[in-house]
């Protein structure tokens, strides 16, 4: 599908910018223009092949002290006309009883292109089913392959955000969306294994299937799905475990990414979400993890999927130390946020889509690399688990109390890689956590991947945010596998 | 969007169809107020208006699918000839669809709701007023939701209602807090006031010294919203045909297997009694009622039109996820006024939260308690536990372990929000477990 906008005489931009209140404290209107398409080959038949199209605007008044929001997908000029009346009359309604917040006024005036070597069009849709066909051939290693697919979905965001005081942010976001999967069953035992667990995306065209080794990947998918069939449940006890950078992704998400959400440790997101065991004191003091733990917010990493020139609130994107040497330096909070707090913090105000306000959200959230390789990182576990591939998460509401499941682990013996073990998991809290991390890997171990399906806030919001990380390991860590 | 444009923005649509082109259109809009709260203050509010048209072309086998957001009503035509054109260049490097099923016999239905609902000034009033000084966070939605199918051999479906949500928490200190959802058709202000009363009994229990409990097996006592958890969980692919049929269902072991759970338990996707529409994008009607579990053994499964030309079955006309909208678990015998005696002692668990399969093939289920989670003695609540992980098969909890179910049930309607307001629904009595594994 292409863009819905229409080309008339008076652009929609005017139309917009007409539409803004005056004799308000502050105003914005944000539009979002989508289009997506979606391909999926499963078990050698093409699913129906889909595509959407979608484009709306909202706006944020604050006057008198209260703040209002109004979303349409009506851009006529009565319609916009409409919707900015409606967040004024919600503005005005709140006053006297609004949570105390100060204005994001932005007066920023830039753009944000991701960047794209190969753009999606170069492959014909014939062609991308064709890949797609192979693909799913390719992953059917062994009749004991029952339900195998691949999958490609690309989306292309446009947003423009225009402020009362000026500002004009144009942001164009090219996203692409690969995976494989493949489930393994011998009448006993039912396995699945995944290529990334749909983390391997990110920004640009059609490059990122090469980033991520999309078209080398089916056969062995298919293959570890067999192998784990007839792999030894994982160990359990306390032990040392090395993480794959598709399984630190969640960690780093789930927790330090969510605890350090400004609006989370504010209370917003109590009723949902949850709170944090992090709270205000803590910042420039708390010892987070060991030395080795450096975090990065970073939304200026090329092709990175959370990565953009300026927040919805149209605050400038930089990269911030989060935590430094292990500890604790600043919260993800966007301008509303820091206004509240009384804290510095990152450009992450960001709403999912033209019809829900933004809110304190993670972005790129990168684990620094150290300088061990992974034969260094794997060499001096006497006994442990490798574990690649996240396949189940779940996290108290502080989130502090964790476990995790992953799809693929092998046993580490006296500092070698021995043998396949199926369902290996391991739990833990936050809060100590971090401190048994005892080995980062150097940039060669690092990969840039994202999660796009990060869910929080109510109205409820998905959202991309993305993830860096070298192989890691930690000490002392509680393991242990599945029923038998 | 209502009916009438709905309806005529089809007609159109069909009147420029050409040769053997069939037309199946869905629709999916919400005129939505939404208020969300902190600290008793108001954090964000404000409104959306949104209307999603969906269209599936098809000619012979082939057929191809494209959503688009409707605006302005002189935009209408614009879009679907967007839409056509889009979908008419697509389909000729498609293949035939073997699996390709839609509903050629007509079947209309109407069915509206009048809106009852208060103004969100009104709504807002209430709820300030039942705060007073409280730290209550949460949230208010309200406003009309429509659903429409439609298609070009003539058949018609329109389904709207008004509805309202308030998903919301008291707050006493730190995490230990009691949720509570008021929601429904008209608001009424009894039964509101009964439930923020409930709440801040809770909130007594609460501001007890709180406990640790050590891991290990503990009579639970589980109520609708904490089984709400766990059946969102299992309706990710556990109903599915698809999921059994590929071996990916959580409850394979019930199929391939001789595990089943408790006699007392049947669970039916209940569409007469939800608030869910009784049809899908294809245009099949959906039965009243589904059998999925029939005391405690497997009973059927939801099949999506494009399942039934794979697997050779009929359809029950559930929608391509094959996901419940509106499950339905039978009441059973612990007088629901008495379930702290029922206990005796163990655990009163008021939420679930997080919930994931551990191991998905043998249905092991991890997540946390939260929120109102009180230790019992003999019938008497002593403390409130400070949060707890779980990790337990659904076969010991709603099986092996289950001692019984409360004599009424609940419905509770999702207040979720991913994209558009939810139209599910859940109706649970509450569960007593003999004993259910925590581990951290």
């Amino acid at each position: 599908m292409e863009s819905l906008v229409r080309t008339d005489p008076v652009t929609l931009e005017d139309r917009l910018r007409a539409a803004l209140p005056a004799g308000v404290d502050d105003a914005s209107v944000r539009l979002v223009d989508e289009r997506g398409e979606w391909l999926t080959v499963r078990q050698g038949q093409l699913e129906p092949a889909s595509s959407h199209a979608d484009l709306g605007a909202m706006f944020t008044v604050w006057a008198a002290g209260g703040l209002g929001y109004a979303a349409t997908n009506d851009l006529s000029v009565e319609g916009l006309r409409r919707a900015a009346e409606r967040a004024e009359a919600w503005a005005r309604s709140t006053a006297g009883a609004l949570v105390v917040a100060t204005p994001p006024r932005s007066d920023a005036v830039g753009g944000y292109e991701s960047p794209v070597e190969s753009p999606w069009n170069d492959l014909s849709t014939a062609d991308r089913i064709d890949l797609l066909h192979r693909q799913s051939a390719a992953l059917r290693v062994d009749d004991r392959i029952v339900a195998w697919s691949a999958r490609l979905s690309r989306r292309e965001v446009d947003v423009l955000l225009l402020t009362q005081a000026g500002g004009r942010i144009e942001q164009r976001f090219r996203y692409l969306h690969p995976g494989l999967s493949a489930t393994a069953s011998d009448g006993h035992r039912v396995q699945s294994r995944s290529h990334g667990a749909g983390a391997f995306c990110g920004q640009g065209g059609l490059e990122v299937l090469d980033r991520f080794g999309f078209g080398d990947a089916a056969a062995r998918v298919g293959e570890q799905a067999i192998e784990l069939l007839a792999a030894e449940n994982c160990p359990s006890g306390p032990m040392d475990i090395v993480l794959a950078p598709d399984q630190m992704i969640l960690q780093i998400h789930e927790s330090i990414g969510h605890p350090l959400e400004l609006d989370r440790i504010l209370g917003d997101e109590r009723n949902y979400a949850g709170t944090s065991f992090v709270d205000l004191d803590m910042f420039g003091s708390y010892r987070y993890g060991s030395p080795l733990l450096n975090v990065t917010f970073d939304p200026t990493v090329p092709g990175q999927l959370a990565s953009y020139g300026f927040d919805d609130d149209g605050t400038p994107a930089t990269r911030e130390y989060l935590i430094r040497d292990g500890v604790l330096e600043r919260p993800l909070g966007g301008m509303v946020s820091q206004s509240r707090a009384g804290v510095d913090g990152v450009a992450n105000s960001r709403a999912c889509s033209w019809n829900r306000p933004p809110i304190d959200r993670m972005a790129n959230l990168n684990v620094e690399p150290g300088d061990s390789s992974f034969a260094e990182l794997i060499e001096s576990v006497e006994s442990g688990v490798y574990m690649e591939t996240n396949t189940s998460w779940s996290i108290d509401d502080s989130r502090n109390k964790f476990q995790f499941s992953c799809e693929y682990g092998r046993r580490i013996t006296d500092g070698e890689l021995g043998e396949v073990v199926r369902n290996p998991s391991y739990r833990g809290i936050s809060a100590t956590f971090w401190r048994n991390l005892t080995g980062v890997g150097a940039p060669e171990t690092v990969l840039a991947m994202g999660t796009p399906n990060c869910g929080k806030g109510e109205l409820n919001q998905v959202i991309n945010t993305g993830h860096a990380s070298p192989t890691c390991r930690f000490s002392g860590v509680d393991v242990f596998g599945a029923d038998e | 969007m209502n009916q009438e444009r709905f309806d005529l923005l089809v007609s159109q649509a069909t009147a420029r169809l050409t040769g053997d082109e069939v037309l199946l259109a869905s629709i999916e809009g919400e005129e939505t107020d939404f208020v969300r709260f902190n600290g008793g203050r108001i954090r964000q509010a404000g409104s959306v208006e949104q209307s999603m048209l969906s269209l599936e072309l098809i000619v012979g086998g082939r057929h191809a699918r494209t959503s688009v957001q409707m605006g302005a009503i002189d935009d209408d035509q614009h879009r679907v000839d967007l839409a056509l054109a889009a979908l008419r260049d697509q389909l000729p490097t498609l293949p035939e669809d073997p699996y390709l099923l839609f509903n050629t016999a007509v079947t209309s239905s109407d069915q509206v709701t009048p809106s009852a609902l208060p103004t969100p000034t009104d709504a807002l009033e209430r709820i300030r007023t039942a705060a007073g000084d409280d730290d209550l966070v949460g949230i208010y939605t309200a406003g009309a939701t429509s659903r429409g199918f439609a298609n070009s051999l003539g058949q018609r479906n329109w389904f709207e209602t008004s509805t309202f949500n308030f998903d919301w928490t008291f707050y006493l200190h730190g995490d230990k807090a009691a949720k509570n959802l008021y929601a429904g058709f008209a608001w009424d202000d009894d039964q509101f006031a009964a439930r923020v009363d409930w709440s801040r009994r809770q909130l007594d229990a609460l501001a007890r010294t709180p406990i640790d409990l050590a891991p290990g097996a503990h009579r639970t006592y589980l109520t609708p919203s904490a089984i709400a958890e766990v059946m969102g969980l299992l309706s990710w692919q556990s109903f599915s045909i698809r999921a059994h049929r590929t071996k990916q269902t959580a409850l394979l072991r019930m199929i391939d297997g001789d595990a089943r759970l408790h006699p007392e338990l049947s669970i039916t996707e209940n569409t007469a009694e939800g608030v869910a529409p009784n049809f899908q994008e294809q245009g099949f009607l959906r039965p009243d009622e589904i059998a999925l579990i029939t005391a405690g053994a497997y009973a059927d499964t939801l099949v999506s039109p494009r399942s039934a030309r794979e697997y050779g079955v009929e359809t029950n006309g559930a929608a391509a996820g094959e996901y419940p909208d509106s499950l339905a678990i039978a009441a059973g015998a612990i007088p629901s006024a008495g379930v702290l005696e029922a206990l005796g002692t163990g655990l009163y668990v008021g939420n679930l939260w997080y919930t994931n399969f551990s191991d998905r093939p043998a249905c092991r289920v991890t997540g946390m308690t939260r929120f109102a989670t009180f230790w019992v003695e003999d019938g008497e609540i002593v403390a409130p536990v400070n949060v707890l992980r779980f990790d337990d098969t659904v076969f010991n909890i709603f099986g092996e372990q289950l001692a019984g179910l409360t004599d009424q049930a609940e419905v509770l309607l999702d207040s979720e929000s991913y994209g558009q307001r939810s139209n599910a629904s859940l109706r649970s009595p509450g569960a007593l477990v003999n004993e259910l594994r925590y581990t951290l």
